[in-house]
């Protein structure tokens, strides 16, 4: 009788079917995750216990930097052919005796971060090629009753898309005083109702240990 | 997919050895994949930040108009100080006194500092929306997640209990306190709070405490 030989070999696991789902799940969280822009600011976020998510779309955004700077961020609307920024951007500039171009105005539509230039340096700024040199103009918003610039453009914004929900975007180490500045703008503009961006944390409270 | 299955098949009944189909190992690739899909799940679910909304009072911009009086019994001052600091104080302050001015209270951000004071002073309103909640997590109410939180509005609307909380803050104080503050407001369930600015006797009163010159440094201990 012949013997039976054993293979000798470890089995072998096709992985093929294994690595093909991946690949699939994979792209999907790639193409589905919306790519972070750096801010021209690092700003972490206090934390808070509300669940509201951020706003999409019809929201303007102030970023307090650490250091006092204000930078601020406007939503192109839910529909591609609303174009709110260039819009906003024009009247800024009808404000400030400025003209800005299609390719500014393009320019200006597409920058996807927060954008922090004085209106004098915007022209310069949108022409800028390269990320550095742009940063290097980010200077903050103006926001001194001299030359209150920020409150002009939450007044267009506001002209040109009723609907944007102010949201303001601090360091927890934002010294007070430039957050009340900015509060007291948008006060004066009637902006009253407005969100405080933060993240996310759970709270715990014990009553009993509270009522003795 | 990946493997080629190549059969011989043999030329002119000359005997050859069965090729093997060359084999790709895949485990690191499985490997990989799995980190990345990993990181990327994660982050997906965590980067969304959140809002908290808050309504500011309408600015008084008509000198000859008044600010709403509130009772001074029900009136909790609280001034975010300088390092992180929280002093607070009841009822009102008279400016005409400024020599006499009471003491503030310091507390801090931590559970047993603001939150303990608040539902203290709080405490009917928390325990009837805090009841309220257990009730329809246990089950015994049945209502949709909108109703529970127009429910838990109209619960504070209604209340005249729980104390009006003014908060001020110190030009030391920063953005963190503030939202902080606010945030033990929502924990705290109370239903009148708003951001006023500081008064002068105010700061004189967080100086006092917290040994603050007046010119604005920052304070030695």
């Amino acid at each position: 009788m012949p013997k039976i030989k054993l293979p000798t070999k470890t089995p072998h696991i096709d992985m093929t079917p294994m690595v093909d789902t991946f690949a699939v799940v994979l792209t999907f969280l790639l193409l589905t995750t919306t790519m972070r822009q750096p801010e021209p600011a690092n700003v972490d976020t206090p934390f808070s216990i509300s669940e509201t998510p951020t706003p999409d779309f019809n929201a303007m955004t102030f970023l307090l930097s650490p250091d006092g700077q204000v930078f601020m961020n406007f939503d192109n609307g839910p529909d591609t052919i609303l174009k709110y920024r260039p819009k906003i951007l024009v009247e800024m500039g009808k404000r400030y005796g400025i003209e800005f171009n299609e390719f500014e105005q393009r320019e200006f539509e597409k920058y996807p971060s927060s954008i922090g230039v004085p209106i004098g340096q915007m022209k310069e700024f949108l022409n800028l090629k390269e990320g550095s040199a742009r940063n290097k103009l980010q200077t903050g918003i103006p926001l001194d009753s001299a030359d209150n610039q920020l409150a002009m453009w939450i007044q267009y914004a506001r002209t040109v898309n009723p609907n944007y929900q102010a949201c303001i975007k601090g360091d927890s180490q934002t010294e007070f005083p430039v957050v009340k500045r900015v509060l007291d703008i948008l006060q004066e503009l009637n902006v009253k109702r407005f969100s405080l961006i933060t993240n996310l944390e759970a709270a715990k409270i014990n009553l009993e240990e509270i009522q003795q | 997919m990946a493997e080629v299955i190549v059969e011989d098949k043999g030329k002119g009944g000359k005997k050859k050895a069965k090729k093997h189909p060359p084999r790709l190992d895949m485990t690191p690739m499985v490997d990989l994949m799995c980190l990345l899909i990993t990181f990327f799940m994660l982050t997906t679910a965590f980067s969304k930040s959140k809002v908290m909304d808050i309504t500011l009072p309408d600015k008084l911009t008509d000198p000859n108009q008044k600010a709403p009086v509130i009772a001074a019994s029900r009136t909790l001052n609280i001034i975010l100080g300088p390092n992180d600091k929280i002093y607070w104080y009841p009822g009102a302050v008279k400016p005409e006194e400024y020599n006499n001015l009471p003491p503030v209270m310091e507390t801090d951000f931590s559970a047993t500092g603001i939150r303990q004071m608040l539902l203290e002073r709080n405490r009917a309103l928390f325990k009837k929306i805090d009841d309220f909640r257990q009730q329809v997590i246990s089950g015994k109410i049945e209502i949709s997640q909108d109703s529970t939180e127009s429910a838990v509005r109209k619960l504070k609307t209604d209340d005249d209990t729980g104390p009006i909380v003014l908060i001020k803050a110190y030009k030391e104080a920063n953005y963190g306190n503030f939202v902080d503050i606010l945030d033990e407001m929502n924990i705290c369930g109370v239903a009148r709070y708003t951001f006023v600015d500081i008064a002068w006797y105010e700061e004189k009163m967080v100086e006092a405490a917290a040994g603050v010159a007046a010119t604005g440094t920052t304070s030695t201990n």
